[in-house]
């Protein structure tokens, strides 16, 4: 039995934050496979919890109107990867999500968790930040959406209120189509396993596939939350892609944009070697799967 | 506080209370007896007490039982044929010695049954990254892999035979 104080399965999403608003304490359950280890191991006992696990209209994959792109936050991260619009317009979302933990957890723990946990760690993070993927939310006082990049606040904070339930993620159609990336996550084993350091990196290329006109490059683990090393991307805008000098000006610089720390998992000095390294390994895939050169 | 919850248990409908604090492991083991469902490392790593909620491999004991309502659960006691036969997942298992204490193993199954029902080839690497929810402490996970690989390899037979 779980240590819980008590337990509200919502029907929609005004249930749910009704239901947040009504008991000052509660926090919100969505595939449970963070917020039950933390009620199991003590930080979160006694919590009063409201489930959003069986909220339909979080669930799926959207392609607007206007060609954005919906993520509900609700999908469990084996649907992102086997979802036929993922598989299409951002490939990338769908192998990045598909490193969390193992297939159990896969089925179970969703994209809205990994991102309003606010773990520097989480595997769809950094991805997300180099889509510029934007986070809907809907309270009390109504819906409001927040730019990934400006969401995070700290080590597991974010500017979400506790009343607020993440409904979804907005990926803009101009941060996808002619986009190509790869995501590369480094732990010390293939699976069950958080991120060392996560290392993302998106490219657009020129016609003839022999120029960068645009690069993004984000991180998790490379600071207190994940982020983007921006000077390193003006760095190699424009630059050819088998340009090696300006590769590694892009990998240099962006070691002037993190702040990597040490822990049980890594040292300081490794995450750093890291950030250098995975950025040149990730773009040189990023390249290949937009149809570039492969000694980038 | 009970609930009464519905769902469908190895393909029996089954109305039963639960408490709102219960994990979907406790239910099956504890409520049901279906005692295939092992209780490991109750933190979802060991993958012990891996069921198929509406076909999908999940870990029960970061599961709420309530979240099983309207749900279609399968456990391993559901994979036996009308008189009690094994299923050839389950036969297969064992002809590859990949069964030792057994703990693991009715976890292993039900992951099995997922990845085999998708129809689809595997490689002995993808295998590994199917079953790496798994912990298994005897076998070194070789006699698990050889099991994998022959009941996909059968079922692909069988399924693209004509």
């Amino acid at each position: 039995m779980f240590d819980i104080k008590s337990f509200y399965e919502a029907k929609d999403v005004k249930d749910a934050i009704d239901a947040l608003v009504k008991e000052p304490a509660a926090q919100i359950i969505s595939g449970g496979t963070d917020v039950l280890i933390r009620v199991r191991e003590g930080k979160d006992a006694g919590t009063a919890l409201v489930s959003v696990h069986k909220i339909p209209e979080l669930k799926g994959v959207k392609l607007l109107e206007n060609g954005d792109l919906w993520v509900g936050a609700g999908t469990s991260f084996s649907h992102i990867t086997g979802d036929p619009l993922i598989q299409k317009l951002v490939p990338m979302l769908g192998e990045a999500v598909d490193l969390v933990g193992g297939p159990q957890i896969r089925n179970t723990g969703t994209i809205g968790g990994n991102i309003c946990n606010g773990a520097t760690s989480a595997d769809s993070a950094s991805t997300m930040w180099t889509l510029d993927a934007v986070v809907v939310l809907e309270g009390p006082e109504g819906q409001r959406k927040v730019p990934v990049r400006e969401f995070y606040t700290g080590p597991g904070r974010t500017v979400r209120e506790r009343t607020e339930v993440c409904t979804g993620f907005l990926i803009a159609k101009e941060n996808y189509e002619g986009w190509a990336g790869h995501y590369i996550k480094y732990g010390k084993r293939k699976a069950m396993e958080i991120a060392t350091l996560g290392c993302a990196v998106r490219v657009k290329l020129s016609e003839d596939k022999k120029r960068i006109e645009d690069v993004r490059l984000g991180y998790g683990v490379a600071g207190p939350t994940p982020l983007r090393c921006v000077k390193a991307e003006e760095s190699l805008k424009g630059h050819e892609v088998s340009d090696r000098e300006a590769v590694e000006n892009f990998a240099k610089t962006a070691l002037t944009e993190v702040n990597p720390r040490s822990s049980w998992r890594a040292s300081r000095e490794f995450r750093l070697q890291l950030i250098e390294e995975l950025s040149k390994r990730a773009l040189a895939e990023a390249v290949k799967k937009a149809g570039g050169a492969a000694n980038a | 506080m009970l609930k009464i919850i519905h769902m469908k248990v190895n393909g029996k409908e089954v109305e039963l209370a639960v408490d709102e604090r219960e994990s979907l492991l406790d239910t099956l083991r504890q409520r049901l007896g279906l005692t295939s469902v092992k209780k490991g490392c109750e933190v979802g790593e060991c993958g012990a007490c891996t069921v198929l909620v509406d076909g999908e491999a999940i870990d029960s004991c970061i599961y709420l039982a309530m979240w099983a309502d309207g749900k279609s659960v399968m456990t391993v006691e559901g994979l036996k044929g009308p008189n009690g036969e094994l299923s050839p997942i389950q036969r297969i298992f064992i002809e590859e010695a990949a069964v030792q204490c057994g703990f693991c193993t009715p976890g292993l199954i039900m992951s099995a049954v997922e990845i085999v029902g998708t129809g689809k080839k595997y490689t002995r690497e993808e295998l590994k990254k199917q079953i790496s929810g798994h912990l298994c402490r005897c076998t070194g996970y070789e006699n698990i892999l050889n099991a994998m690989e022959r009941i996909i390899e059968e079922v692909y037979q069988f399924s693209h035979k004509e």
